[in-house]
């Protein structure tokens, strides 16, 4: 829980890792990999959020405790598996399995979400009903550009994807989530096309899309999308820390989604342990669109915030919330913070 | 004879495909070496798994603005820290499909053109929100042609975009066109200046997140051959 100026902030990071990408884990690709996250944080984090680099590539569960929980005001994390076992052949990068650990030992803190490769045939059609059985699973995390063998990717149109996602039907799996990457077959196609989410959208009306990093790089493809699908969703991961490097681009970004979703599709995500959720929601709730914007944006209102920061991921993830924070809770002449 | 002038030049004249920028701009050149009619340049990138299909592009336009310089014998072009770097610099002449083979069904021409009318809308929308600012409104801007705009970089952008379209630049033009070429009705002019925003405040922060990482990733070399 975040409390500023008399209002109550129930915060939840919608995209959460505990990866292991140590030398002994991972491959030259799981190296370049690694590297890139790393990069994202030196270069987009403030000076004192910026890790040493043997840290980053594997963090202990007292940090990740630590940064969430204790300083970082978080009340619930959403664990969004990656397994990207071409790349970290030893136990994969970040695991529903290595995951379940520490959501076995701080079951009230996190949501384990689950994951499926449309590409694993019917064995993998049952190992997601093992997890969804063991896991209690409410969501999927899903990256298309994940290397298999000499497959380089996939789309969620490809008729084997829309088996899995009639599988997560059946099972009581609601939430979906996306995220695009560089590869795909074939790969003289744009990867990060989001089309294929339009497709599903609409075949699937049930369930809930939740489109990681808004969509970036295909911010526009994305808001357009959702503008048309009611069950297509934004997660802020990747989007969020301009707000500290370049504060007028985040203005931006938040207003054309502000614009084309509306301030009850987005939800707020640290990419944990790329960036850190303590100064993210921070420099949030003191966010403002500049004035000489408001006319193009509006502004950012304290209701707004407290749906991004957490009350919209509650509501997809049944998740209680306590009075305090509930929306009708803002005292009077509360305001909206960034010295407006 | 080529002078390491010219080979930059033509280097500068190679655009991300999907920013829009010179790859001269962007850092992407990390050493250019010229040696009689012998060139050499090697390219970087913000990230060890940058699309290979735009990296490709970048690539291949690359060596073709350096073998196309009067004088050019012997054309290197090589990337660096890429997870394709040994394939696509071996296979620059040969085509994507072939440099892929069994991971591509096709050339590189569709997702050009893709990019190509984006590189257009981001663009025009650039310059219709400096025009809006300078206090025109959407309808003026229907009733636009291009030859009734003062001339400045936006606008110069504007035409070099629309050119790659195949557009026409000449001043009797509509100014509000669609990737297609028709005009923007007067009642659909608010939701086409929308989209262009968005389109470009992605693109734009596309550029910034690359330029960051790039810059973290060369942090100990920032100035590359610039």
């Amino acid at each position: 829980m975040y409390h500023k100026d008399g209002v109550s902030y129930y915060v939840v990071d919608g995209h959460v890792h505990y990866w292991n990408a140590s030398p002994e884990n991972r491959n030259k690709y799981g190296e370049g990999f690694i590297e890139c996250f790393y990069n994202y944080q030196t270069s987009l984090s403030p000076a004192e959020w910026i890790w040493p680099y043997d840290k980053f590539c594997k963090y202990t569960e007292q940090d990740m405790i630590h940064d969430l929980f204790e300083t970082g005001y978080v009340d619930t994390a959403i664990f969004q598996p990656t397994y990207l076992r071409d790349f970290y052949p030893g136990e994969g990068f970040n695991t529903t399995e290595r995951n379940a650990v520490l959501k076995e030992r701080h079951p009230d803190r996190f949501v384990l979400n689950g994951s499926f490769d449309p590409r694993d045939g019917d064995e993998g059609l049952r190992v997601l009903e093992e997890q969804a059985e063991r896991y209690g699973l409410r969501g999927v995390k899903l990256y298309t550009a994940e290397w298999k063998g000499d497959s380089k990717g996939y789309k969620l149109s490809d008729p084997a994807a829309y088996r899995y996602l009639e599988k997560c039907r059946e099972l009581g799996i609601v939430n979906v989530h996306v995220h695009k990457g560089p590869t795909i077959w074939p790969l003289n196609r744009d990867a990060f096309d989001v089309a294929d989410i339009d497709d599903v959208a609409t075949a699937f009306p049930d369930l809930n899309f939740i489109v990681e990093h808004v969509g970036l790089p295909r911010l526009e493809d994305f808001c357009w999308i959702a503008t048309q699908e009611p069950n297509v969703y934004g997660g802020l991961a990747v989007a969020m820390p301009f707000i500290h490097t370049r504060p007028r681009y985040f203005a931006q970004i938040i207003g054309e989604l502000l614009y084309w979703l509306g301030e009850d599709k987005l939800l707020f995500a640290s990419d944990y342990a790329i960036w850190s959720p303590r100064w993210l929601v921070e420099r949030f709730v003191d966010f403002q669109i500049p004035e000489d914007m408001q006319g193009e944006y509006g502004t950012l209102s304290v209701a707004a915030k407290k749906r991004i920061l957490g009350l919209n991921a509650a509501a997809l993830y049944d998740l209680k919330v306590p009075a305090e924070a509930q929306l009708d809770s803002v005292p009077a002449g509360a305001t909206a913070g960034g010295g407006s | 004879m080529i002078t390491r002038q010219a080979a930059w030049a033509a280097l500068a004249q190679v655009r991300d495909p999907e920013l829009d920028e010179p790859i001269t701009d962007l850092g992407f050149v990390r050493k250019l070496r010229v040696d009689g009619g012998a060139v050499h340049a090697q390219l970087r990138l913000p990230t060890y798994f940058c699309a290979p299909n735009f990296v490709f592009m970048m690539v291949a336009d690359a060596d073709e603005a350096l073998r196309a310089l009067p004088g050019a014998a012997e054309v290197r072009v090589e990337l660096d820290d890429h997870f394709t770097g040994g394939e696509i610099s071996e296979g620059v002449g040969r085509g994507f499909e072939a440099t892929f083979p069994g991971l591509a069904d096709g050339d590189l021409a569709d997702l050009r053109s893709v990019f190509r009318r984006k590189a257009f809308i981001a663009a025009q929308a650039r310059l219709c929100r400096d025009l809006l600012a300078q206090g025109w409104t959407p309808a003026d801007l229907t009733g636009l042609r291009l030859g009734d705009l003062p001339p400045s970089p936006l606008a110069a952008d504007y035409e070099r975009a629309r050119a790659a379209v195949g557009q026409p630049v000449d001043p009797d033009a509509w100014l509000l066109t669609q990737p297609d070429g028709s005009r923007v009705p007067a009642e659909r002019v608010d939701r086409h200046l929308r989209f262009g925003n968005a389109l470009r405040v992605s693109v734009e922060g596309n550029a910034e997140h690359c330029r960051a990482l790039l810059a973290a990733r060369y942090s100990d070399d920032l100035g590359g051959a610039a």
